[in-house]
């Protein structure tokens, strides 16, 4: 429900950049969104395709990666990838872990001309 | 010519400053911030009332009220004779760390102990952005049914607090606690856990010591910091 401001901030940071690099026109945005991040593909690309709108990403295809969650844990040092929202490990059953990955949000790249 | 230019930036990272900035000016002023979150019609608001009527005697309070219109929650709680502060996002569906900076003006923040800000009803979004706080709790009513950790992981791993709120409604609905805290421990084992009923006011004691605690816990540290 917040993909407006995500897609806000999305073109927020494509702007200062293309301006950086010289870019007229921006065809492609890469983004990494993670499975834990509550933001939804579809909804975020229509938000985009409207806020883009006679801007110089009007037009621009967002190219998302799903990343998965992952996690290590503290005691036994193992990596897993979460099933099922479960955080605790599957290999000692410890609830002690850190979350390697899942929480992203990041815009990778962008191609323009 | 088509160009690939790298960027690798976080989407949320303007957020980001703007709540560290608010953790900064709150950490110079010893406050205790929380950033209470959970669906329309949790509690907020009465849990609001409750806490500021257990610790009113000790304890200087604030509130900021989110909400997307109306000011009929920060009159609640203005009526409690506490600091307060609405917030109308307008559409937004949460709270960011601009709007709570910019209510900030609105606030004696020399005169608090504890601020506690109100965000928007909705279980997904408001978990996303820091807003400078010490530490997000969240409200889960027996209503909402105890497979909301299942659907909203989220906002369960963001939280330090959980807070099962209306107990009193558990002979009329089909709600597990066990089941409930089971699923909320497995996202965070560090969720600290209270079952309370904002109505009855069953619970709501150990909420009470247990927020008392924070707070003392940072009057300490500012002491220790000046000394």
């Amino acid at each position: 429900m917040h993909e407006m401001s995500i897609a806000q901030s999305i073109l927020d940071i494509i702007f200062q950049e293309s301006q950086n690099h010289k870019v007229s026109r921006v065809l492609s945005v890469s983004l990494k969104l993670g499975e834990l991040s509550a933001v939804q593909s579809e909804s975020l690309r229509f938000c985009f395709e409207l806020l883009s709108k006679g801007t110089l990403a009007e037009g621009a295809k967002l190219d998302i990666e799903r990343v998965q969650v992952t996690c290590q844990c503290q005691e036994c040092g193992s990596k897993f990838t979460v099933q099922e929202l479960v955080f605790t490990c599957p290999s000692c059953n410890s609830p002690k872990i850190d979350m390697l990955s899942g929480r992203e949000l990041s815009v990778e790249s962008f191609e323009g001309e | 010519m088509t160009l690939k230019i790298p960027v690798v930036r976080d989407i949320l990272a303007a957020n980001e400053r703007l709540a560290e900035d608010n953790r900064r000016i709150f950490r110079q002023a010893g406050l205790f911030v929380i950033n209470l979150m959970s669906g329309p019609g949790a509690g907020k608001t009465s849990l609001l009332e409750r806490t500021i009527d257990a610790l009113r005697q000790e304890i200087r309070m604030g509130v900021i009220e989110g909400d997307i219109q109306s000011s009929y929650d920060a009159e609640r709680i203005g009526q409690k004779g506490v600091q307060v502060v609405q917030l109308n996002t307008g559409g937004s569906c949460h709270l960011d760390g601009n709007m709570i900076k910019s209510s900030l003006d609105a606030l004696d923040l020399g005169n608090l102990d504890l601020l506690m800000v109100e965000n928007v009803g909705n279980l997904v979004c408001p978990a996303e952005f820091n807003l400078g706080e010490d530490m997000k709790a969240m409200i889960l009513s027996v209503a909402e049914g105890d497979d909301k950790p299942l659907k909203y992981p989220l906002m369960f791993q963001e939280s330090r607090v959980l807070l099962i709120n209306k107990i009193d409604l558990l002979p009329y609905v089909e709600c597990d606690v066990g089941k409930m805290r089971e699923r909320a421990l497995q996202l965070n084992a560090d969720l600290e856990i209270f079952e309370v009923s904002c109505r009855t006011g069953e619970g709501l004691d150990s909420w009470a010591d247990w927020l008392r605690q924070r707070v003392s816990d940072r009057k300490a540290e500012l002491d220790g910091a000046k000394t």
